[in-house]
């Protein structure tokens, strides 16, 4: 394998592991803040993706229809509290799961009434269309640098917004103790819709950046949805810093593992056999580590401090 | 059935008499074709193709009234053995029309063959039921699975391609293009990778690609992955360095997503929307004006089919109950199939012609593949040599 190569899985992992944080940053917060399952984070994702297609399809602008879709995703986010999650913040983990299990369902299906079921696709935005050369058959997409780039910001702005301002100290307060932060006279359920939309609106960004990379189809969400509660699992429920590390670390060992792993084994084994086997256990690592984590950090790599 | 239901003499005389009536009236026909996630696209070509087949003939086939009940097996095997047990038990269909892809088809086989139903593949059509496994209630109106992956590896050939990369999803159909492809590619292959299926993204693959120093890729992907998998080639800037070519990858159901990113780009098959030949021109245009995009092998196969139970149905006058006699009329395969030649094997897998084919943009701006040379006449599969039936 060449330097080049593994430079490109590189920055490949980093990006994937980006937009897993995009997605597994509301649902920790949601997870961990609240104790709220969401399984319907996911589809926000979907969500997301379909509202850049609609939008850029009304309006043929890409910077329009990105500031569009934010809007529309929060929105939706919103509405969802406001007539679902809200009646199951005080149920048990299994109603939890069961209605918002109903709302992928439902979206899912409600994207194919709307856009039909086969795959769709938008174009990169014009101005980041180029590529950078970097072997000679070789191209990196712009796009996808850029997506690494906001992806980092994004991250650091949760970070200092959790950490520094008065809004994260009272969601971090909010988790530990809510009847405290309620009794010292703040709005406590306004505090989790903010969470709760502000997560929505994340997913529905990923989802956004990743449309013109991946394709968009009814329940694409709902694999990632599985990783990024491995993401969260891994990193420690509720913890934002947590999220960030463990989505890099997943991104990374997913991609390099499904390069390397054939290579590796077929030191071992006789290439036909490491062809076999070598697939398949690249796509159980990630489980992997996250069992090997439950056994040894069972809190996590970076826990939120207080939670329970 | 009866048999299994002789607890009670009543319930035996009930159950005769059902069938009985079922048979008088209508012909019942089950459908099992995956309707929901995103492969849902390649099933509703199946429904739609079937059903304008019905319209042309004003709901009959074989000159009986059509009870069509069609059941989404949601791409998982345990689903699609509980819908297919249902329709050979419970609705005691005539006929069952399924699968499209070759798990589901695996998952329903049993059931079906062993009530002695007749199962007809629009779609799928793995390699386990053409050889020794093969089965007297089982026929396959597509293909079989490697055979367009063996006409690539002609195609190839013939385009002189030396190195070529291949890659696949890691399940059975894929391994059997990749087995199909090597089979008659002369030149070499320079790397094989198996991506898991439902894959999003393929960069790390293609970096490899780009480093393999082959000349072409060839590849099964079939739905999304071949959408993202074409884009994504295309963002790589690989399109103007080697060749693509496939099957399933870049066909009806997945141009829409892929645009001019696929044109030029070759695929193997037995049919094109322009293949010319008059009843597949009619064929085309009156699919597009019912249903609005332009149809697919798999619209067009279960096209076939119905033809096919057609034909079948009349050479027996409408009495299902000997199924030797029905056995003999499917076998016969006198129906005019939009393809062209088409017969039945000893193993009930198409003889056909497989062409080259190539993306192609429409004057209307639509997209789809066009016939460009037939590769293979008369082309059998090659596991029919192992089927004692």
């Amino acid at each position: 394998m060449s330097l080049t190569l593994f430079l490109i899985l590189c920055l490949n992992g980093l990006q994937y592991g980006l937009l897993l944080f995009l997605i597994a940053a509301g649902l920790t917060l949601v997870f961990g803040v609240m104790g709220f399952i969401n399984l319907a984070h996911g589809v926000q994702y979907m969500v997301g993706a379909y509202l850049i297609f609609a939008f850029t399809g009304l309006t043929g602008h890409f910077g329009l229809a990105l500031v569009l879709s934010l809007v529309t995703a929060l929105l939706i986010g919103l509405l969802l509290e406001y007539v679902v999650f809200r009646h199951l913040y005080d149920r048990t983990h299994l109603d939890q799961v069961l209605a918002t299990f109903g709302i992928i369902i439902f979206l899912n299906e409600l994207a194919k009434v709307l856009f039909g079921p086969t795959t769709l696709s938008i174009a990169t935005p014009e101005f980041l269309s180029g590529s950078i050369q970097l072997t000679e058959q070789l191209r990196y997409p712009v796009y996808r640098l850029v997506t690494i780039g906001v992806g980092l910001v994004v991250a650091a702005g949760l970070f200092l917004t959790i950490s520094y301002t008065r809004t994260g100290m009272l969601i971090r307060a909010g988790s530990t103790t809510p009847e405290m932060v309620a009794a010292l006279g703040v709005n406590i359920k306004q505090l989790f819709r903010i969470v709760f939309g502000v997560g929505a609106m994340l997913a529905g960004f990923a989802g956004v950046i990743a449309a013109p990379i991946f394709a968009i189809e009814p329940g694409m969400g709902d694999n990632i949805l599985i990783v990024a509660f491995v993401v969260i699992i891994i990193g420690g429920v509720g913890s934002i810093g947590g999220a960030f590390v463990a989505a890099i670390l997943v991104g990374l060992i997913d991609t390099l593992g499904r390069s390397l792993a054939t290579e590796l084994l077929s030191f071992v084994f006789n290439p036909s056999m490491a062809n076999q086997i070598g697939p398949a256990l690249a796509s159980m690592l990630i489980y992997i580590l996250m069992a090997a984590i439950l056994v040894i950090r069972p809190k996590g790599l970076l826990p939120a401090k207080g939670v329970h | 059935m009866k048999t299994t239901l002789t607890s009670t003499a009543g319930a035996a005389l009930f159950s005769a008499m059902m069938s009985t009536t079922a048979m008088a009236e209508d012909l019942k026909i089950g459908m099992v074709v995956t309707l929901s996630g995103p492969p849902a696209a390649l099933g509703q070509q199946i429904v739609d193709g079937f059903q304008l087949a019905l319209d042309h003939k004003d709901g009959q086939l074989g000159g009986q009234a059509v009870e069509l009940i069609i059941e989404d097996d949601e791409l998982k095997p345990d689903v699609a053995l509980l819908k297919a047990t249902s329709l050979v038990e419970r609705e005691e269909v005539d006929f069952v029309v399924g699968t499209v892809f070759s798990n589901m088809l695996q998952a329903v086989f049993k059931p079906i063959v062993q009530s002695e139903t007749f199962l007809i593949s629009p779609n799928a059509g793995p390699s386990t039921f053409a050889g020794r496994n093969c089965n007297p209630f089982f026929f396959a109106t597509s293909y079989q699975n490697n055979q367009n992956a063996e006409v690539s590896g002609m195609i190839a050939t013939e385009e002189g391609f030396e190195n070529v990369f291949v890659m696949a999803p890691n399940y059975q159909a894929g391994r059997d293009n990749v087995e199909g492809f090597r089979q008659t590619f002369k030149g070499s292959v320079t790397d094989e990778v198996f991506t898991p299926l439902g894959h999003q993204d393929f960069s790390a693959e293609l970096a490899r690609v780009s480093t393999s120093g082959s000349d072409a890729i060839f590849t099964f992907m079939p739905g999304g992955m071949g959408v993202r998998l074409v884009n994504q080639f295309e963002g790589a800037g690989l399109s103007d360095s080697m060749k693509f070519m496939s099957v399933f990858t870049t066909d009806e159901t997945t141009l829409p997503g892929q645009k001019d990113a696929a044109v030029g780009f070759l695929a193997a098959g037995s049919w094109a929307p322009d293949l010319p030949n008059d009843d597949n021109l009619a064929f085309v245009a009156a699919f597009e004006e019912k249903y609005g995009y332009i149809p697919g092998s798999y619209a067009m196969q279960a096209y076939d089919t119905a033809n096919l139970i057609d034909s079948a149905v009349a050479e027996v006058g409408g009495d299902l109950s000997d199924k030797d006699a029905v056995r003999a009329a499917l076998r016969k395969a006198d129906f005019t199939s939009l393809r062209g030649d088409f017969s039945f094997n000893n193993n009930h897998y198409p003889v056909q012609d497989f062409h080259a084919l190539q993306v192609v943009k429409r004057e209307d701006g639509k997209f789809h593949t066009s016939f460009v040379r037939t590769v293979a006449e008369d082309y059998a599969d090659s596991f029919h040599a192992d089927c004692k039936m």
